[in-house]
């Protein structure tokens, strides 16, 4: 007799900690450990594998999802990153501006090699710019290999609702460099705004490398783990593509940490629609889950320095956590933006060491249970005690009324390290809950993530209804989710966008659209 | 004279973004152009008009077109040059100097890298000094100005010279043009000569917007009392501090249209209410107009003093509203018909800066 295979592994990577939980169906937490990432997060990942392993049926298990800040160490460090040729197809359009022009000098002399803008691309209207210069693809191609590039990024005008330009180009180059040349399209990684999105196509390219070491080493350990399963990566948006898939598009997975960690909340929690903070040792996110997937930003997203527009969870940010330092005494009380991060665990003054941080706070105003000793910060004054959780809750209340995108009251998931600092009750808030297993809500968050599919694209609304061009984009979204892997009969809608043009005849409107449902 | 160099694109960018009161197209992209050109032709001398030859040609440039599509569609800088040729060439007149038209927004920088580009003076001055969406919406119609005769041109060669008898029907023939041309051209309109800037134009537009960057820089550092001396400087008031409660928009007739609703961060009984058409037009505080176009209403985040732009706001930013005055040269007859409230379709009264 066999035994069903019904449970997933989910790991986190993140700066401080590697988390893995083990999952069942039903979504039931079977078993979870924190460990220490490490100097080669493989090793963490591995380590942390052995531990959430121990007692647990193997063969049970189906399939293992990943989410880690490697690709976006890389780029914040401009450590192992590809060097890149930029194709820029868009002349005679855009030559005021050249491929790199914002970025910082190390970044761009460290990726990008050689660039060039040739002809072709496409007008807001479909029309070709120009024609496109195929004698110019062949010549940045060989450029590329002269100058020991590894990967070009191709970028072309209106490439998001007109992508011939950028399939040919493809073709050319595998037919001059040899099918296994790695090629980055811009239509496959951004959306519209040519600078932001040739900016991240760029940067995708000079993540390959980094990213096919992830795969394979997280692969490599699944498999001395006796599992050999389906391996996946959670991307941005917290849904998830195949290991290969990763291995190609490395620059969607760039911001999975926080979307994992609020995806993880809104399942632990069974609440589609709130207010998510995360607490960590030196700062805090609030996000916001709209019906079960965190809003995104539409500003730009700076990585590295680099301008982008990915879709990235809608974040704000700030130096509040376990760890932050509490300086002065009453009257000149300053919390943070200092932290003693995850040394917290020997630093602070309820475990004997000599900082007093928001933890000691936190247990000296009963709001800390189960780690330290409440007897070493007895002598802390119970103003200042008062005091500082006064500026901590107001904090949160500021960061959450923020980010709230209505006047009525939602509710709080409080997850993370730190989450003890949330008081019971916020101001705006209908109900504070701190679900189970909340210290791992990110690793949870991968190991329950769903496939998807998006779609954005300009329609034009006096050509056909506004309800066939949001059919139409419907659909496309759908079938994008069952190609990424959803099960046909569980994808359904979960967002749609509407951005009227201004000055665009024909009733103009870009129209976003995404789809996403449980692995078939 | 004095010379514009990349160093000086920052608080100028800055500036422009504060003139375009929530609107005019970001200048973010018209920033990394102008820093191009720079580099690539060297600085620009910024003139008077009256420095030039009373009798020789101005030609202005500016970017007409869909912001959207120009996200995608990147200018190249020949199409300015293009657009300015082709007037001059019609006109049978070299031009002696480049001048802005709409300092504000992504027009105000654009001007410059075509400056650079042709080995021009740039002329210190505009007819708008801040963002309006119409090119009718200038002190030359005022003056009784012709816009036309205007170009418009493409990045391709493709160029067009229009006669025209008003300035609203120069406006409708140019709008109608880049439609054809892909929404993301340039215009060269009001041919003038350097006597005729002298006398009609806003002077010293593009050193205002600098200042203005330059005393935001300041504000944004920090600085000891930058926020009072950049309030005395430019005249201007807080009029409201508040949170965004609210935020309507809609497409109409090509104008993005927009309620603001803030609601004040000390009283929860007061609010503001600001009307957006591509630019903040009118403000008012618990029902009463406080301010009203073309005077400027300006939302600077209530934490970075960065100015928040229509596109970008969102609820629960925190928003310092500002009044700023229009240029003086606003204030003369028509003024009201044309860029008033009721110009917008505003049924109230035009409200003066308190003295």
């Amino acid at each position: 007799m066999t035994s069903p295979k019904d449970l997933r592994i989910g790991i986190d990577v993140g700066g401080t900690n590697t988390d893995a939980v083990v999952v069942d169906d039903k979504g039931v937490v079977v078993t979870s450990v924190k460990t220490a990432t490490t100097k080669d997060p493989i090793d963490g990942i591995r380590d942390a594998l052995g531990k959430v392993l121990d007692g647990v049926d193997r063969t049970r298990i189906a399939k293992a999802m990943l989410g880690t800040t490697h690709p976006a160490n890389a780029i914040i460090q401009r450590i192992g990153l590809d060097p890149v040729a930029v194709l820029r197809l868009a002349a005679p359009s855009s030559l005021g501006v050249r491929p790199g022009a914002a970025w910082p000098t190390d970044i761009r002399t460290t990726v990008m090699r050689t660039s060039s803008i040739i002809k072709g691309g496409h007008e807001y209207n479909g029309a070709e710019i120009a024609p496109l210069d195929e004698d110019g693809v062949k010549a940045l191609a060989a450029d590329a290999i002269a100058k020991g590039c590894v990967a070009i990024a191709v970028s072309a005008a209106f490439s998001p609702a007109s992508n011939e330009h950028e399939l040919r180009t493809r073709e050319i180059i595998l037919a001059e460099l040899g099918p296994d040349f790695a090629v980055s399209l811009s239509h496959e990684v951004g959306s519209l705004g040519l600078l932001e999105r040739e900016n991240a196509t760029v940067l995708n390219a000079s993540l390959l490398s980094v990213a096919n070491g992830v795969v394979s080493g997280f692969e490599a350990a699944l498999l001395e783990h006796q599992l050999d399963i389906e391996s996946y990566l959670t991307q941005n948006d917290g849904t998830l593509m195949t290991a290969s898939e990763a291995g190609r598009f490395p620059v969607l997975t760039l911001g999975s940490g926080p979307t994992n960690s609020m995806r993880g909340a809104c399942a632990l929690a069974g609440v589609m629609d709130a207010l998510v903070i995360d607490v960590g040792g030196t700062s805090a996110d609030v996000g916001i889950l709209v019906d079960g997937f965190p809003r995104e930003s539409s500003a730009a997203v700076e990585v590295g320095g680099v301008r982008t527009n990915f879709r990235m969870p809608d974040l704000i940010s700030m130096g509040l956590g376990g760890g932050t330092i509490v300086h002065g005494d009453l009257g000149s009380m300053r919390c943070g933006p200092d932290s003693v991060g995850y040394d917290v665990v020997t630093r602070a003054r309820c475990v004997g060491g000599d900082t007093l941080t928001l933890s000691d706070i936190s247990l000296a105003g009963g709001r800390l249970r189960g780690f330290g000793d409440p007897a070493k910060v007895a002598d802390v004054p119970t103003e200042l005690v008062d005091a500082a959780l006064a500026w901590v809750d107001e904090q949160v209340s500021v960061m959450c009324d923020r980010m709230k995108s209505a006047r009525a009251s939602v509710p709080l998931l409080v997850v993370g390290g730190g989450a003890h600092l949330v008081a019971h009750s916020v101001p705006g808030i209908s109900e504070v809950l701190r679900p189970e297993h909340y210290s791992v809500a990110n690793a949870y968050g991968a190991a329950i993530a769903e496939a998807s599919g998006t779609v954005d694209r300009v329609y034009s609304y006096d050509t056909s209804s506004r309800e066939a061009c949001i059919e139409d984009a419907r659909g496309h979204a759908v079938n994008a989710a069952i190609r990424a892997g959803a099960h046909p009969d569980r994808v359904r809608i979960t967002t749609v966008t509407e951005v009227p043009m201004t000055y665009v005849p024909g009733g103009g409107c870009r129209v976003m659209v995404k789809a996403a449902g449980p692995l078939a | 004279m004095k010379q514009l160099v990349a160093e000086d694109i920052e608080a100028l960018c800055l500036g422009a973004t504060l003139l375009g009161t929530g609107g005019g197209g970001d200048p973010y992209i018209a920033k990394l152009v102008a820093q191009q050109a720079l580099e690539t032709y060297g600085p620009v001398d910024v003139v008077d008009a009256s420095e030039l030859d009373p009798d020789a040609l101005v030609l202005t440039v500016a970017i007409i077109g869909a912001p959207t599509v120009i996200l995608e569609k990147i200018p190249a800088g020949t199409e300015f040059v293009a657009a300015v040729r082709a007037l001059a060439s019609y006109l049978g007149k070299e031009p002696a100097a480049i001048m802005p038209i709409e300092v504000g927004g992504l027009n105000t920088l654009l001007p410059i890298s075509t400056a650079a580009e042709m080995g021009l003076p740039v002329v210190n001055a505009d007819s708008m000094r801040r963002a309006f969406p119409q090119i009718e919406m200038t002190v030359f119609t005022l003056a009784g100005l012709p816009a036309g005769p205007l170009s418009v041109a493409d990045e391709k060669g493709n160029q067009c010279v229009f006669e025209t008898t008003t300035n609203q029907v120069a406006e409708t023939l140019a709008r109608a043009a880049v439609i054809q041309l892909g929404l993301a051209n340039a215009i060269s309109c009001y041919p003038l000569t350097a006597g005729q800037i002298a006398k009609y134009a806003i002077q010293g537009s593009l050193t205002y917007a600098t200042d203005l960057g330059r005393m935001l820089q300041d504000v944004k550092a920090h600085k000891e009392g930058a926020w009072e001396h950049f309030l005395s400087e430019t005249g201007s008031f807080e009029a409201f501090t508040g949170k965004v409660v609210d935020l309507d928009r809609r497409t109409t007739d090509g104008f993005a249209r927009s309620t603001i609703l803030l609601e004040s961060l000390h009283d929860a009984a007061a609010t503001m209410r600001i009307e957006v058409q591509n630019e903040n037009l009118i403000a008012l505080v618990d029902g009463e107009p406080v301010i009203t176009t073309p005077n400027l209403i300006c939302l600077l985040d209530a934490e970075t003093y960065e100015p928040i732009t229509t596109e970008a706001l969102a609820y629960g930013n925190r928003a310092v509203v500002i009044a700023m005055p229009c240029a003086p040269e606003w204030h003369q007859a028509g003024m009201l018909e044309l860029v008033g409230p009721r110009a917008f379709g505003y049924d109230l009264d035009f409200v003066e800066m308190p003295k």
